[in-house]
């Protein structure tokens, strides 16, 4: 009853919402802080869900790569993510992919640069200090 | 609740025939292209849900309500989301009063039955099949009444 769909045969060309309420209840409960959800809203969500799969869909595949070949790839998904304001929140979940070797060579040149300055200063520091304590000690014997 | 990772997907079937009717005819869609789909489904609940329950305690309730949703697509930028949903409960507000009305009706009808199952599952058949018992007890009074 709290899931909602009585009617399975007669409505399901007209129904409301495709998606199971009851799976995306699952996902909004996993949320920590979220006590109670109201029918409505897990209708409502369900439902945006649908209109956000539709827009995300479209939105990629016209701003996309695939369009003569008339085909929507991983690609189009992730540069949507990169470039689109709204769908900024997905570019964690949809990465741009790179070749394993350029990425090797990026982390390699990165590490290179923080580690030398880095490296460089410290020793400097510590070698002055260990010098003047020395001194300071042969001064007195 | 959800205690494998896969309880947090969307099943694969309605998310692919969600995105054939919203793309022209004959775009193939390849597989990684519906899997970040799908993830990305999984994503938007996730921060929707958050969004709605921010306004919620602003609100200091416990319960996400239907405005709740409707401000986190404000908040989200998906504000062109908002008149389709809105239309969306009017429709679902719509469907909950007829079948409200309805069973109050069957109610009614089948007051001599005070077998408690039967109810539950009055509530929970289409309205096909209550058609049918409907029909069925009609036929059993008459058959009572001849006899």
């Amino acid at each position: 009853m709290a899931d909602g769909f009585g009617c399975k045969e007669k409505c399901s060309d007209q129904r409301l919402v495709s998606l199971p309420l009851s799976r995306i209840r699952v996902i909004m409960k996993s949320s920590p802080e979220v006590s109670s959800i109201n029918q409505e809203a897990l209708v409502l969500t369900a439902k945006a869900t649908e209109l956000f799969v539709q827009y995300l869909a479209t939105y990629s595949y016209k701003h996309g790569s695939g369009k003569e070949k008339k085909a929507l790839i991983y690609s189009d998904l992730s540069n949507t993510a990169e470039e689109s304001e709204t769908f900024q929140f997905l570019a964690d979940i949809l990465p741009k992919k790179i070749l394993a070797s350029k990425y090797l060579k990026m982390l390699k040149e990165e590490k290179g640069e923080g580690d030398e300055e880095e490296d460089e200063e410290e020793e400097e520091g510590e070698d002055e200090d260990e010098d003047d304590e020395s001194e300071d000690e042969e001064a007195e014997s | 609740m959800a205690e494998r990772p896969e309880d947090l997907n969307l099943p694969n079937a309605v998310i692919t025939r969600i995105i054939k009717e919203a793309l022209p005819d004959g775009v193939n869609i390849s597989k990684e292209a519906r899997s970040a789909i799908s993830r990305a489904a999984s994503v938007f609940v996730l921060y929707a849900t958050s969004c709605a329950n921010n306004f919620a305690m602003k609100g200091k309730r416990k319960t996400l309500n239907a405005g709740d949703v409707l401000s986190a697509m404000e908040e989200m930028e998906f504000q062109r989301f908002i008149s389709p949903l809105k239309e969306a409960l009017d429709a679902y507000r719509r469907e909950q009063k007829g079948k409200k009305e309805a069973s109050e009706q069957k109610k009614k009808d089948k007051d001599k039955r005070t077998d408690s199952e039967e109810q539950d599952k009055i509530r929970e058949d289409d309205n096909d099949e209550d058609d049918e018992r409907m029909e069925e007890e009609e036929q059993n009074e008459e058959e009572e009444v001849d006899n």
